[in-house]
């Protein structure tokens, strides 16, 4: 520590240089905080999918329904402790941009089931009193300024209401949840689309099942599917994590696309860095000499050169992932397209190692040349 | 006259020694050219999903959905309105019959290939008048299938991308066991994604009943559209809307379209930055290890323009060396590449190909131009402003 103030004042030998490289490290970071962010948007929340809970599909497709008669066969099922089912709505809010997700779900064994969603108990009372009431996530209710008590009209496009094309709920209640947990959606009870629609009754368009024991996820698979098979409505039941993993591949290996341009930025911000370093070392040789001389061992003085870079590492790149995570912070800028709009912690973590990776491999060449120079050399050079 | 000569003599000087500082310079060129490749690439990404929606559309057909449907995948149409809408005035006739096809559109399960998990891949029932509706639609392998049967023909993108899509394979989804029997293209559009079999077969096997989700007409010019809308909307005994299906497609690619493009610019922008201080960098070393030079050349009696212009120019020439290279390593690695996503409005698969135009080549290199002038103009005023005496002393 007591070398700090020299390892201070070379950092600062030419000013200019080495604004420019940590702005370089700093931009370098924060792209590597919005790309990270990008990458977890487009998981959809997989690391908190439950791996208790499996997914009942249609064994053709997600888009067939299944028959409601299902429910109680899965129920009496050993190892079964909660069933429910959802099905997707898909209808339009004013305009077909304003896309939202709206989930048809039995109000009750859907909210045990989810425990993530954390709703009030009077506005649970309220949702259980009124068939037309719907449950909505904070950060939708936010975006279209919905208040509790509104009511909300939304054209059907594949169900549609015995008269006209319009469904009107209540707004009874809104969810929050941890980071991570998509606040965008939009829940309302199947009874009262079920008993409205002019056809499809009875259809379901999944189920979720938690089961006892998550360790026989396999098993109760494999016995869900035997159950139903041979039958007008096969099914494929996968866990829940299984099924959003599946989802998210559906668009593409975004993630990979992530990783490929940070490698690109990362590996482009380390050269200017290095070359930097490189630079001012070269420039300070018979500065090299002098400490030599003064009899700073060869050790220390890679020590120095390698402080500077990790140095100049942290303070940018430390500057860049803040500033990252502040953008996240206020939230989707797209408009409901990204639900899960976050910078996880654990993504943190890997920033902080990458910058002190950064600043260690770019110093590592000037300070292993610094280490190896004779004292005669370096003094004569100059 | 005399100012031109210096100034292409200090920039042919400047040039000359670039090898010299082979390094630094290294570090520009490098530094502009991964991002010339990640902006070529992520636009390529938007240009080729684009095209392939785009080229699904033609002005010359309408599209023909209940009305309140927001895609295909959600319309639904009874037999007795698809005999009454192809009875509309404004669409193609040959004899008696009207080039229209009505159809089905299913999503069945089959693993992509290239992350062997399940995928939407769409599937369409057709009418025997379905080529003649889509004019471009041609055979390349096989046959077409025979209606009335359990034959489908499979897209060309739908085989590369999906398993088990290839000539002379069946294809089995819950209790229905499809032969394929040809593969189709349509010049690169959408439907090349998706597998066709006969609608009627589809009904039974989806137990439709006498539905169908939509109707794609030929319209008789493309002028007869207000015609054939008109008529239709007007209309009591049906209710549904009528589209062109050029805009219809182009409606279901904005929203994706955009959101990579906006990725991509934000990313380029951002990266751009880091990439000019790099320049920036670059030139400042390169203008410092030559401050006497630089200062000789000016006692001399140079122009100060003459040696601004010639440190410009030298970063222009790493921009541009930069530039090139990373267009044309984008354009080797990713043109062509194919791949598919989901499109959310009908929640199916579509195949497309990355498309690395001269377009956005030029773009890439223009960027990488912009950044090497950025990078190039203070340490070029810095060259302007050395003071000649200190800079002569300076070891």
């Amino acid at each position: 520590m007591k070398f700090f103030p020299l390892l201070w004042s070379s950092l600062w030998r030419k000013k200019i240089r080495t604004i420019f490289t940590l702005l370089a490290v700093f931009i370098a970071f924060i792209l590597f905080g919005l790309l990270m962010t990008i990458r977890t948007a487009f998981s959809f929340g997989v690391d908190i999918a439950g791996l208790d809970r499996l997914v009942l599909i249609h064994k053709v497709s997600l888009i067939m329904p299944l028959p409601v008669s299902y429910l109680e066969r899965l129920r009496g099922t050993e190892g079964v402790s909660m069933v429910t089912h959802q099905s997707w709505f898909g209808g339009v809010y004013q305009d077909p941009a304003n896309f939202f997700a709206q989930m048809v779900v039995e109000p009750e064994p859907f909210m045990k089931i989810y425990p993530e969603f954390k709703v009030p108990e009077d506005q649970m009372k309220a949702w259980l009193a009124d068939r037309q009431g719907a449950i909505v996530g904070v950060d939708l209710a936010k975006r279209f300024g919905w208040k509790i008590g509104d009511r909300i009209p939304i054209i059907g496009t594949i169900w549609q209401p015995k008269e006209g094309q319009v469904w009107d709920f209540n707004i009874v209640g809104m969810y929050d949840g941890e980071a991570g947990v998509d606040k965008t959606q939009f829940f309302f009870r199947y009874d009262y689309l079920n008993e409205n629609r002019r056809q499809g009754d009875g259809l379901v368009g999944w189920y979720v099942v938690k089961i006892a024991d998550p360790s026989q996820a396999q098993q109760m698979s494999a016995k869900f599917d035997s159950m139903f098979a041979n039958s007008s409505a096969e099914t494929k039941t996968t866990t829940e994590k299984g099924f959003v993993e599946g989802f998210a591949k559906q668009i593409g290996d975004i993630g990979a696309i992530m990783i490929a341009i940070l490698v690109a930025v990362l590996f482009t911000m380390m050269l200017v860095a290095a070359n930097t370093m490189a630079q001012s070392v070269r420039e300070r040789t018979s500065e090299m000499g002098v400490l030599k001389t003064l009899g700073f061992s060869n050790a220390s003085i890679l020590v120095l050169i390698l402080s500077e870079s990790v140095l100049i590492a942290v303070i940018g790149g430390s500057a860049g992932l803040a500033l990252a995570w502040l953008f996240v912070q206020q939230g989707d800028p797209t408009n409901g397209m990204l639900p899960v709009f976050m910078l996880p912690p654990r993504d943190i973590t890997m920033g902080v190692v990458m910058v002190l990776l950064l600043g260690f491999v770019a110093g590592l060449w000037p300070a292993v040349s610094a280490m190896n120079l004779k004292i005669t050399d370096a003094l004569r050079r100059s | 006259m005399n100012f031109l000569k210096q100034t292409v003599a200090v920039t042919l000087l400047n040039l000359r020694t670039i090898p010299q500082r082979l390094g630094s310079s290294g570090v520009a060129i490098i530094g502009i050219a991964g991002v010339v490749i990640v902006l070529v690439s992520v636009l390529s990404i938007a240009q080729g999903f684009s095209a392939a929606m785009e080229s699904s559309g033609s002005p010359g057909r309408a599209l023909v959905m209940r009305s309140g449907a927001d895609s295909e995948m959600t319309s639904g149409l009874s037999g007795p309105e698809v005999d009454l809408i192809k009875q509309a005035p404004g669409l193609r006739r040959e004899g008696q019959t009207a080039v229209a096809s009505a159809e089905l559109y299913v999503v069945i399960d089959i693993p992509k290939i290239s992350t062997n998990t399940s995928a939407n891949v769409p599937m369409r029932g057709v009418e025997p008048q379905a080529t003649k509706v889509r004019e471009e639609f041609r055979i390349i392998e096989g046959r077409m299938f025979e209606f009335g049967t359990n034959e489908v023909v499979v897209g060309r993108g739908a085989s590369v991308n999906f398993r088990g899509l290839t000539v002379g394979n069946t294809v089995t989804t819950g209790q229905n066991t499809w032969k394929v029997v040809g593969m189709f293209e349509t010049g690169g559009s959408i439907a090349e994604t998706e597998i066709w079999t006969d609608t009627r077969v589809l009904q039974a096997a989806y137990r439709r009943g006498n539905t169908y989700q939509t109707v794609l007409a030929r319209l008789d010019s493309s002028e007869s559209f207000n015609t054939f809308r008109d008529w239709l909307t007007a209309n009591p005994q049906v209710n549904v809307q009528v589209r062109r299906e050029e805009e219809y497609y182009a409606q279901q690619s904005r929203a994706l379209t955009g959101l990579i493009r906006g990725v991509g610019f934000g990313i380029a922008a951002l990266m751009g930055i880091g990439a000019v201080f790099g320049a920036i960098l670059t030139m400042y070393t390169a203008v410092s290890t030559r401050s006497r030079e630089i200062a000789t050349l000016r006692a001399l009696g140079f122009n100060t323009t003459s040696v601004v212009v010639s440190v410009l120019a030298e970063s222009l020439a790493l921009a541009a060396i930069g530039g090139a290279i990373g267009g044309v390593l984008a354009y080797f690695a990713f043109n062509g590449y194919q791949t598919s996503t989901m499109n959310f409005s009908t929640f199916s698969q579509v195949a497309f190909a990355f498309q690395v135009t001269p377009q956005l080549l030029i773009m890439g290199l223009s960027y990488a131009l912009i950044m090497g002038l950025i990078g190039g103009l203070f340490p070029a005023l810095r060259a302007a402003r050395l003071p000649i005496p200190s800079a002569l002393r300076e070891l």
